[in-house]
C-alpha cells in the first residue's frame, strides 16, 4: 500500500495525460466502429429550446447568431446542426449573423451540411440568408435595436439587405419573434440578454446553445430572460435526440444521418473522461490523506 | 490637454449612448455613435495586425532568441494578409459575375479558405483541446477534501460529472419513482436550477453593481485610471 | 541542438505506423474535389451588352463519390484527386500532433505551430475587419463610387450625415494606428477614450436593466408554490410536488440573500450576518463544483473533436459519416493482423 501511495505522490503528470487520451480515444474508436450511441433523456431546458422553435409557424423569421469559432466547434457545431435542422424542417425564415470574426465560415459550413444537403428546395435570399460578421460586439446589438439594416447593410455575398426577400418586414431586431444564439463566450448569450432581450420588453424570445464553461452562468436567466438553454455537449445530445425523434422518417428502417448524431457520439468519450476525472480526484485524495496520516503518526 | 480631451471624449460619447436609451430624439445619434464604434473596432483589428508585425520585425532585426520563429510568424502573416486582401483564388460571385472583386474572400478554392481550414482550425481547436489534459492533471493534484467547503465542492462536482453522463443512469436508474429526485441525472438538474442559480445570481447582481459604479465613475470623470500613467 | 532520443523514437514510431496504415486497404488521408461548372447570364445595360459568364469551381467531395464515379467511368473528369486539399489534410494532422506534443515537453514542432497560428490569426482578423466592416461601411461611404463599381454593386448610396460620421470614424481610426508610430502615439488615447466612453454608456443601462432589476425580480418567488394536478383543478394541491417546489423556491431565495451577504465586505461577518455569509459560502462551493463539472464537460468535448479528426479524416480508422466505401472494421482488422 505504501508503495502505491509513493507512486501516486510522485506521479508524473504525463501519465495522467496518457490516461486522459486513452479514456477519450477508446470510446471514439468503439463508437466509430460499432455506430452505437448512448440513449439520451432530454432535460427541461433542452425541451424548452425545442418547444420554442416548434411554436413558430412556417415562414416566421428567426435570427440565428453564430457567436463562436472553430475552437469551440467540438461542443457547438452539433448544436448548430440540429438547430438549423429543426428550423429548416419547420419552414422558418432563417437569418444568420455572426458577432465573432470566424462565425461566417461556420454558418456557411452549417448551411452546406444541413440546408443544401437535405433541404435543397430552400432558396438563398428567400428562405435563408447569411449576413456575415460585423465588428463592434455589443455596439452592433445596440444599433440592431433601432435599425437592423444599419448594423448589417449587406449580405455575405454582397447583396444589399434592402433587396433581400428573407428580410422583408425586419426593421429592428425585435421584429424577430425568436433569437437563437450559439455562444462560446464574449460577445455571446449573456450580451444578447443584457443588450437586446432586456430592452425588447418581451417582444423577442431567446434560446441559446452554449459551451460548458458558460452554462452555469446562464442558468439564472432561465426561464424569464432566456427561454431555453442547451448546456455543453450533453445539452446538444439531448436536443439532437429530441429533433431526430420528431423528424424521424416515417419509414423507420432509414438510418438517421451521422451528422445528426454527432453530439450523441461524443457522449461516449465524455463518459470515459468523467469516470477518469472522478478516479483521479479520489486517488489524489487517497495519496494526500495517507501522507498526512503518516506525518501525524511520525510527529506523535 | 493630453488627458483633458480624452476624458471629455469618453464622457460625451458615454452620455450620448446613455441618453439615446431614454430619449427617442437622440436614438439616431446613438446609432451613429455605435456605427463609428464598429468601424473603429474593425480598425483595431488592423492595429493588432500591425502591432504583431512591428514586434516580430524588431525581434528579427535584433536577432533575439527564437527570432527564427518570429520570421515564420511574419511569413505566415504576410501570406495570409496578401491572399486575404487580394482575394487570390476567389472566383467571382454568381450575383455579380462581371466583377472580379465581388466573390467571397473565403470561397471554395480560395487560398484564404484553405488557410482557414487546414491551419487556423486545426491549431486553434487543438490548443483548446489541450485544456482537457490540464484539467485532469489539476484535478489530481489540487482537489483535496480538506474541509467542509471542499467536500461540498467535490461532491457537487461528482454528482454533475456522473449525472450528465450515462453513468448517472446506470448507477441510480434503478431508484423507484417516488425517489426519482435522488437519481443522479435529476439531482444534477436540481443542483443547477436551485443552488447554482442562487450562487450565480448573487455573483451577477454583484458584478452589475460593480460595473454600474465603475461606468458611472468613468462617465463623471472621477475614474481616470484607464488613461494610464500619462506620457 | 540535438533532438532527444525520445523524440526521435516517437517520430519514428509515428512514421512507421502511418506508413503501414497507408499500405492497408484504401490507405488514408486523401481529399477529392468535384468540378462545378458555373454559368450566369448577364443582362445588357448602359455599360455592357448581354453575355454569359462561365467559370469552373472545385468543391470538396466525399471519397466514395470519387470511387463510385471512377468505377462507373474510369475516364471521367468530374471528380478528381486534390493535391492541395490532401496536403492541407496532412498539414492539419501535423499541426494537431505538434500541438499535442507539448503535453510531453516543449519542442520545435510545437513552437513552429504556435508561430504559424500567431501570424495567421492576426492577419486573418485584419482581413475580416477590412472586407466585412471597413469596405461596406467606411469605404462604402467615403469612396462609394469605387466600392459600388468594383466590389459591392448593390451597396446603397450614403447620406451626407453618414459620410460625415465615417470621416469621424476614419479620423479616430488613424489616430488609433498612430500607436504604431515611434512618435505621436499619445494621440491614440483619443479613440481609446471614445471606445471606453461608449462601452461605459452601454454597460450602465444594460447591467442595471438585465442583471440588477430583472435578476432581483426573478428572485421574488413565492415561498409556498402550490402545484395543482393537471387532470383536475378541483382536486387541490398535490402534496409532495408542492413541498418540493416550495422547498426549491425557499432554497433559491435564501441562497441568493446569503450569497449577497457574503459579498457584503463592508459589514463584519459576525452574528446573523456571519451565519448568513457562512451559508452563502456553502452555496458558492456548490456553484463552483457545478462549474467545474461543466468545465470538464466542455474541455473533453473539444478533445474528442480533435481525436475524431485524427481517426476519421486523417487515419481513416473510423467512418461515422459514411464518407468512404471501405468497411471500417476491416481496416482496423487489417492493421491488427
Amino acid at each position: 500500500m505504501s508503495k502505491f501511495i509513493t507512486i501516486l505522490e510522485g506521479l508524473d503528470r504525463r501519465w495522467i495525460f496518457l490516461a486522459m487520451a486513452i479514456s477519450v480515444a477508446g470510446p471514439i474508436l468503439f463508437i466509430g466502429i460499432t455506430g452505437k450511441t448512448l440513449p439520451e433523456t432530454p432535460t427541461p431546458t433542452a425541451r424548452a429550446v425545442y418547444r420554442a422553435i416548434e411554436a413558430l409557424s412556417p415562414g416566421t423569421p428567426v435570427l440565428i447568431s453564430f457567436d463562436f469559432d472553430p475552437a469551440s466547434g467540438g461542443e457547438l457545431t452539433p448544436m448548430a446542426t440540429s438547430l438549423v435542422h429543426q428550423c429548416a424542417a419547420r419552414g422558418l425564415r432563417m437569418v444568420f449573423i455572426a458577432l465573432w470574426p470566424l462565425g461566417p465560415q461556420l454558418i456557411d459550413e452549417t448551411i452546406k451540411r444541413v440546408i443544401l444537403a437535405d433541404y435543397p428546395k430552400l432558396k438563398e435570399g428567400v428562405d435563408y440568408v447569411n449576413l456575415g460578421f460585423q465588428s463592434g460586439n455589443e455596439s452592433v446589438m445596440k444599433v440592431m435595436l433601432t435599425d437592423f439594416a444599419k448594423a448589417f447593410p449587406i449580405t455575405k455575398n454582397g447583396v444589399a439587405v434592402g433587396d433581400v426577400v428573407a428580410l422583408k418586414g425586419i426593421q429592428r431586431v425585435d421584429n424577430f419573434p425568436l433569437l437563437i444564439t450559439i455562444s462560446a463566450g464574449y460577445p455571446g448569450a449573456k450580451e444578447w440578454i443584457q443588450y437586446v432581450i432586456s430592452s425588447s420588453g418581451g417582444k423577442i424570445k431567446m434560446v441559446t446553445g452554449c459551451t460548458g464553461v458558460q452554462t452555469p452562468g446562464l442558468y439564472p436567466y432561465y426561464p424569464v430572460q432566456l427561454n431555453g438553454l442547451l448546456g455543453a455537449i450533453k445539452g446538444a445530445a439531448e436536443y439532437e435526440s429530441l429533433v431526430n425523434s420528431s423528424l424521424a422518417p416515417k419509414d423507420t428502417s432509414a438510418a438517421i444521418p451521422a451528422k445528426y448524431l454527432e453530439a450523441q457520439r461524443r457522449m461516449g468519450p465524455q463518459l470515459g473522461a468523467h469516470l477518469l476525472m472522478i478516479a483521479l480526484i479520489i486517488l489524489g485524495n487517497i495519496a494526500f490523506f495517507a501522507q498526512r496520516n503518516s506525518k501525524v503518526r511520525a510527529t506523535s | 490637454m493630453k488627458r483633458l480631451v480624452p476624458m471629455w471624449i469618453a464622457i460625451i460619447a458615454g452620455f450620448v449612448m446613455l441618453l439615446s436609451t431614454f430619449f427617442p430624439i437622440t436614438e439616431s445619434l446613438g446609432e451613429t455613435v455605435g456605427e463609428i464604434f464598429n468601424v473603429v473596432a474593425a480598425i483595431a483589428f488592423i492595429l493588432g495586425a500591425g502591432s504583431l508585425a512591428k514586434v516580430n520585425l524588431a525581434k528579427i532585426s535584433r536577432r533575439d532568441q527564437g527570432w527564427g520563429y518570429a520570421a515564420i510568424t511574419l511569413i505566415c502573416f504576410t501570406i495570409t494578409l496578401v491572399v486575404g486582401l487580394g482575394k487570390i483564388g476567389v472566383p467571382q460571385s454568381t450575383q455579380f459575375p462581371l466583377l472580379g472583386w465581388s466573390g467571397e474572400k473565403d470561397a471554395e478554392g480560395s487560398i484564404f479558405g484553405w488557410i482557414y481550414e487546414f491551419a487556423l482550425v486545426p491549431i486553434t481547436s487543438t490548443m483548446f483541446a489541450l485544456l482537457a489534459f490540464y484539467v485532469a492533471s489539476a484535478a489530481f493534484r489540487a482537489f483535496r477534501a480538506k474541509n467542509l467547503e471542499a467536500i461540498l465542492l467535490l461532491s457537487t462536482a461528482f454528482i454533475v460529472l456522473l449525472g450528465r453522463t450515462f453513468a448517472g443512469v446506470v448507477l441510480t436508474g434503478w431508484l423507484p419513482d417516488w425517489a426519482s429526485g435522488l437519481r443522479l441525472e435529476n439531482l444534477s438538474v436540481y443542483i443547477m436550477q436551485v443552488f447554482n442559480t442562487a450562487g450565480n445570481r448573487a455573483i451577477i447582481i454583484g458584478i452589475a453593481l460593480g460595473v454600474t459604479a465603475t461606468s458611472l465613475r468613468i462617465l463623471l470623470g472621477v475614474d481616470r485610471s484607464w488613461m494610464g500613467s500619462g506620457d | 541542438m540535438k533532438p532527444s532520443k525520445t523524440w526521435v523514437i516517437v517520430v519514428a514510431v509515428i512514421v512507421v505506423l502511418v506508413g503501414i496504415r497507408m499500405t492497408i486497404g484504401q490507405g488514408m488521408a486523401r481529399a477529392y474535389v468535384e468540378r462545378i461548372d458555373q454559368s450566369v447570364e448577364v443582362k445588357a445595360n448602359d455599360i455592357h451588352g448581354a453575355s454569359t459568364e462561365k467559370w469552373t469551381e472545385w468543391h470538396p467531395v466525399a471519397p466514395k463519390k470519387f470511387e463510385a464515379a471512377q468505377k462507373a467511368d474510369p475516364s471521367q473528369t468530374k471528380f478528381a484527386f486534390s493535391w492541395a486539399n490532401t496536403i492541407g489534410l496532412w498539414l492539419a494532422a501535423f499541426f494537431t500532433l505538434a500541438i499535442f506534443s507539448f503535453l510531453y515537453r516543449d519542442n520545435p514542432g510545437y513552437r513552429l505551430a504556435e508561430a504559424v497560428i500567431i501570424g495567421v490569426s492576426a492577419a486573418y482578423w485584419g482581413v475580416i475587419g477590412f472586407w466585412d466592416t471597413l469596405v461596406p461601411k467606411l469605404f462604402g461611404a467615403l469612396t462609394h463610387t469605387l466600392v459600388h463599381d468594383q466590389v459591392l454593386p448593390s451597396l446603397p448610396a450614403p447620406t451626407t450625415f453618414q459620410v460625415v460620421a465615417m470621416c469621424f470614424a476614419l479620423a479616430l481610426g488613424l489616430m488609433l494606428l498612430m500607436r504604431l508610430a515611434p512618435k505621436g502615439g499619445w494621440i491614440s488615447l483619443w479613440p481609446i477614450s471614445f471606445i471606453i466612453g461608449v462601452t461605459a454608456g452601454l454597460k450602465i443601462v444594460s447591467h442595471v436593466e438585465s442583471d440588477l432589476v430583472a435578476q432581483s425580480i426573478a428572485t421574488f418567488k413565492p415561498l409556498v408554490q402550490p402545484i395543482v394536478s393537471s387532470e383536475s383543478a378541483q382536486s387541490g394541491w398535490m402534496l409532495w410536488p408542492t413541498i418540493w417546489a416550495s422547498l426549491a423556491n425557499i432554497l433559491l431565495v435564501v441562497g441568493v440573500l446569503c450569497c449577497l451577504t457574503y459579498f457584503f465586505f463592508s459589514v463584519e461577518h459576525k452574528g446573523v450576518a456571519g451565519r448568513a455569509a457562512r451559508v452563502g459560502i456553502m452555496y458558492l462551493m456548490i456553484t463552483f463544483g457545478a462549474a467545474f463539472g461543466f468545465t470538464v464537460m466542455g474541455r473533453v468535448a473539444l478533445l474528442a473533436a480533435r481525436i475524431e479528426f485524427l481517426f476519421d479524416d486523417w487515419l481513416w480508422l473510423i467512418d461515422p459519416a459514411g464518407k468512404r466505401i471501405v468497411e471500417v472494421a476491416s481496416a482496423i482488422g487489417s492493421m491488427l493482423c
